[in-house]
């Protein structure tokens, strides 16, 4: 067989969301990789300007399913930033909690997702069933198992009370031994080590070059932690190691995440113990004094940043969302390439990808060929003259945004 | 004549085969789950698949070769249930025994993996092509160990019908335990026989779709997925015949009990390996294959042939 292309995705069984590769294949060897991106955008960027500040906390919040805290906590330390405001100790304290028992759940769903991808059932069913301790633990705590609706600007919503607290540590017990069960899985079971040892490898000169972050970059050996390097909520007062590894391949995501869950055990521990007494929230103004801010969140897949821009009114000028996917994107194509197509799925899946999180633009592609962008003028100058053919008066709409 | 007509059909032909298959599946699905933490489907499930897929529209791909693409779901239907006939079940014989019939059983056990290619090949789409070529890649590597690991038992029997080795080990039960490299060769190789993880590579979903089914619906799937069940009842029953002497020819009763459990006992084992184990790459699955799998079985032929000469003196 020659060289041939074939399509996975927008719509494959080895991708949760759309997002489209296409893989050159030579029988079974990948020869080259193509990612599109842009199947997913849902303009919540442009929507946060129409909403004040409370509010695109949840609409934030909603960036992913999985992170939804990392992206409201990165948002709203953006807006006390700027609004000067001083959070109290206990309520960085309850940030970090969630924080950490969300990357538990991220971790762990990855985990069944791996296992799923290398056609390893067993784990996937293991691993979302130990999940579920985590889930109930995080519904206890927030009244949510995901979208969990604790953060507002200052603050947190809810307080947590020491019989939650012993519930928590009760969890612990029963998931540190699940963790422990599955590092041993990852360092000793055949078949799955034959499956991940030496896939999809970037060494740690290309993580640097790509600007690769989360479990993908330590996995090749780099030490950083936006916990550790830059601390915000509460991880400035936590004793902990940043896990690397020195595989740089999906073995070492594997390992760097599964061990990364003891040590979020471990700070789980810490935080309990060390939460002070006192307020959890206080009093933010609802209209933000002009000024700029960026934040920095270490999520479960690595770094997130947003930056928020205000004008004084009480809805932002401007809010970006740079989310760890696209980090780790830009190096997709280098790990697949040289690759056997059954590792593909695999190889996706150890950057964890969340693409719905990451895409910031549509890109129409005609089926016979040819493919345009739209920008913002451009979209709306199209569902302008769109209603107008329905017969829909567009008089009282002007063209540009700065004519309104 | 009549008599021949209600074995192939009713008993212990096609509509038997054709329950126990469905039964197979719904242990194989149901252990599967279990061992996994989850509740698994309710016994009729297979059947209730098989009937809903039975009544879907059939699509057939334009592309693709209309007369191949229904004809050879059949095909494989017919093969595997055909090599049924010819392995003994609860007797020591088989229905129509011939000299030889081991090797005919062996190439209608082949037959089903050769229309699995075609019918890949002729619904001319990429996924079902790669899941071809795979297939056919995974047959050259599981073959060849699958049949020395049952022609060692055949050559210390000194017999190559499958009713004459069961034979030979129920007078000499004892015998059998010299196979022990065989089964364990033979169990593993049935995996990629049947396409069952860790050699599910023809069919991995997250990879290539559905495979070589992926253009596949409606009853022709359906008879494709009955003939992958037949194929599993045929090689449990294939290796219970030569590997577990357990056969009482007198009560057909008692002997029928003793087949079934010996043939669920089978696909326990089948279902243990395939929930323990990751789905292998098709490069490490043929390197396996030829690696451990082969010269096992070479040691199995090897052994037989040492015994016999033993016993012959």
């Amino acid at each position: 067989m020659g060289k041939f292309v074939i399509p996975v995705g927008p719509q494959h069984p080895a991708l949760e969301e759309p997002e489209s590769f296409s893989l050159m294949l030579e029988g079974e060897r990948v020869a080259a990789a193509n990612v599109t991106l842009g199947y997913n955008h849902r303009g919540i960027e442009k929507a946060c300007e129409s909403r004040t500040y409370i509010q695109d906390i949840y609409l934030l919040e909603r960036i992913c399913g999985i992170c939804s805290h990392a992206h409201s906590t990165c948002y709203v330390q953006t807006v006390e930033d700027v609004a000067g405001l001083e959070v109290p100790k206990r309520a960085l304290y309850i940030r970090s909690l969630i924080g950490e028992l969300e990357r538990v759940h991220s971790h762990l769903l990855w985990l069944g997702i791996a296992g799923h991808e290398i056609g390893f059932e067993s784990l996937f069913m293991y691993s979302w069933k130990d999940r579920e301790v985590v889930m109930d633990i995080l519904e206890l705590l927030t009244g949510n198992r995901v979208n969990y609706g604790m953060n507002t600007v200052g603050g947190v919503r809810r307080d947590i009370t020491p019989e939650q607290a012993q519930d928590v540590l009760k969890a612990l017990v029963i998931l540190e031994e699940k963790t422990k069960y599955y590092i041993q899985l990852a360092n000793e079971e055949v078949t799955l080590i034959d499956r991940l040892q030496g896939v999809g490898r970037l060494s740690k000169e290309d993580v640097l070059k790509y600007g690769a972050t989360g479990p993908v970059m330590r996995a090749a050996g780099v030490s950083r932690d936006i916990r550790k390097d830059d601390p915000y909520a509460a991880y400035g007062e936590l004793d902990f190691e940043v896990i690397t590894d020195t595989h740089a391949d999906v073995l070492g995501r594997t390992v760097v995440r599964v061990k990364e869950l003891m040590e979020s055990y471990k700070m789980i521990r810490q935080i309990l113990k060390q939460m002070p007494d006192g307020p959890i929230t206080v009093r933010a103004p609802k209209k933000i004094p002009a000024g700029e801010a960026v934040s920095r969140y270490e999520a479960p897949r690595g770094e997130d940043i947003h930056y928020l821009r205000s004008d004084g009114t009480d809805k932002p000028d401007r809010v970006k969302v740079r989310a760890p996917t696209l980090a780790n994107l830009a190096a997709i194509s280098n790990m697949l390439e040289g690759g056997y197509l059954a590792d593909v799925p695999i190889v996706i899946a150890a950057i964890d990808p969340c693409f719905s999180c990451t895409d910031r633009a549509i890109k129409v592609v005609n089926a016979s060929g040819g493919e345009s962008m739209f920008d913002w003028e451009g979209l709306r100058r199209y569902s302008i003259d769109w209603y107008r053919k329905q017969g829909i008066d567009m008089k009282g709409t002007k063209l540009s945004r700065g004519e309104d | 004549m009549g008599i021949a007509l209600f074995d192939i059909i009713v008993f212990p032909g096609f509509i038997f085969l054709g329950i126990l298959s469905l039964v197979a599946e719904f242990t194989d699905r149901k252990l599967n789950a279990r061992l996994q933490n989850r509740v698994g489907p309710p016994w009729y499930q297979p059947l209730a698949d098989f009937i809903k897929l039975s009544t879907k529209e059939t699509i057939v791909p334009e592309s693709a070769s209309s007369r191949m693409f229904r004809a050879l779901p059949l095909f494989a239907l017919a093969s595997a249930s055909t090599a049924f006939l010819y392995i003994p079940i609860w007797s020591t014989t088989s229905l129509f025994p011939f000299s030889c019939d081991l090797i005919v059983v062996l190439y209608l056990l082949t037959v089903p993996t050769l229309t699995f290619f075609l019918a890949g090949w002729f619904s001319s789409s990429l996924y079902s092509e790669i899941g071809s070529i795979r297939t056919m890649t995974q047959l050259f590597a599981y073959e060849v160990p699958l049949y020395m690991a049952l022609l060692g038992p055949a050559i210390l029997a000194d017999n190559w019908s499958i009713s004459g080795i069961a034979s030979y080990y129920y007078i000499h039960p004892l015998m059998a335990l010299f196979n022990i490299p065989g089964l364990l060769v033979s169990l593993v190789a049935a995996q990629g026989k049947l396409e069952r993880a860790p050699f599910d590579i023809p069919d991995a979903e997250t990879e290539i779709v559905g495979g070589t089914f992926t253009e596949y619906n409606g009853r022709f799937l359906a008879f494709f997925r009955m003939s992958i069940d037949v194929e599993l009842v045929v090689v449990a029953t294939l290796i219970a015949a030569v590997f577990f002497p357990l056969f009482t020819p007198a009560n057909a009763i008692v002997g029928f009990l003793i087949y079934l459990v010996k043939i669920l006992f089978v696909i326990f084992l089948l279902a243990v390996l395939r929930t323990a184990l990751a789905r292998l790459r098709i490069e490490q699955m043929v390197s396996f294959c030829w690696r451990i799998l082969a010269p096992l079985a070479l040691l199995q032929v090897l052994i037989d042939l040492i015994v016999k000469g033993v016993l012959a003196h």
